[in-house]
């Protein structure tokens, strides 16, 4: 029952996007793979797309706090992609601020921030 | 009238499946996208808070028709150590679970209508309702 999220690597930049509706396990994993991956490749930043994902609740917002921090550590910069109306909405009546975080539109311009932001 | 079916929550797996039950009847309900995603995310949020701290309990999504209004009520139920502190819960940033859960207060601002029952060393009853417009 426990899938993996595919972690792609174009040129130094990890493009993760999430296709199907986040369990518990699979979160955690996913924290696990895209940190061993930026530590394996030395990859400097990271995309991480949402345009599939329709809800998201406290769990997956920590996980996806979490892994932005973490990531940070290792020396690498992460950009959320393609939140939703109706995930922006949900968090913010939630409760939960995604604060400093970089995010963008799409995956086009998400890289484009990265890159703007790597290149400073 | 109500039509009601229910999810036991043992594992975080139910957490899944009771979030995907009532999305399904929230959507049958005709509520548009945003409301699925505040419905999703109430019952995400209460289904996680009875395997946190009761251990087990029981979702159980109900449609209602009342005054020629629809609506979706989520009845969250367990037999845990109850609440000690309503209103403190009910406070905004209140947690004892070190950041997880975002909280009743927030799953109150999702939904329109929001009961909770408790009695310590019996259980909570919390029960939520969105209302189709």
């Amino acid at each position: 029952m426990n899938v993996r999220i595919p972690i792609l690597k174009p040129k130094d930049t990890l493009i993760v996007s999430i296709q199907w509706e986040l369990d518990d396990q699979t979160a955690l994993q996913f924290q696990e793979d895209l940190l061993t991956k930026l530590h394996e490749t030395s990859a400097r930043g990271v995309v991480i797309d949402l345009t599939s994902i329709d809800f998201i609740d406290s769990f997956i917002a920590k996980v996806l706090g979490d892994v932005i921090s973490m990531s940070s550590l290792m020396g690498a910069r992460v950009v959320i992609t393609g939140i939703q109306p109706a995930v922006a909405i949900t968090l913010i009546e939630l409760g939960i601020r995604l604060e400093d975080v970089m995010t963008a539109l799409d995956l086009e311009n998400g890289l484009e921030k990265l890159q703007l932001e790597l290149e400073a | 009238m109500s039509d009601q079916s229910s999810v036991e929550i043992l594992t975080e797996w139910d957490i899944v499946a009771a979030r995907q039950l009532g999305r399904n009847v929230a959507k049958e309900l005709g509520f548009g996208t945003v409301d699925q995603a505040r419905i999703t995310t109430a019952i995400s949020e209460l289904a996680r808070n009875i395997y946190l701290y009761a251990g087990q309990g029981r979702i159980e999504i109900q449609q209602l028709t009342e005054n020629g209004m629809k609506g979706i009520l989520i009845i969250a139920a367990d037999s845990g150590p109850g609440i000690p502190d309503v209103r403190k819960v009910m406070e905004d940033g209140f947690t004892t679970s070190g950041g997880l859960g975002a909280g009743l207060p927030g799953v109150k601002r999702l939904m329109d209508d929001f009961k909770i029952e408790t009695i310590q060393g019996e259980g909570t009853d919390i029960r939520a309702t969105k209302w189709l417009r």
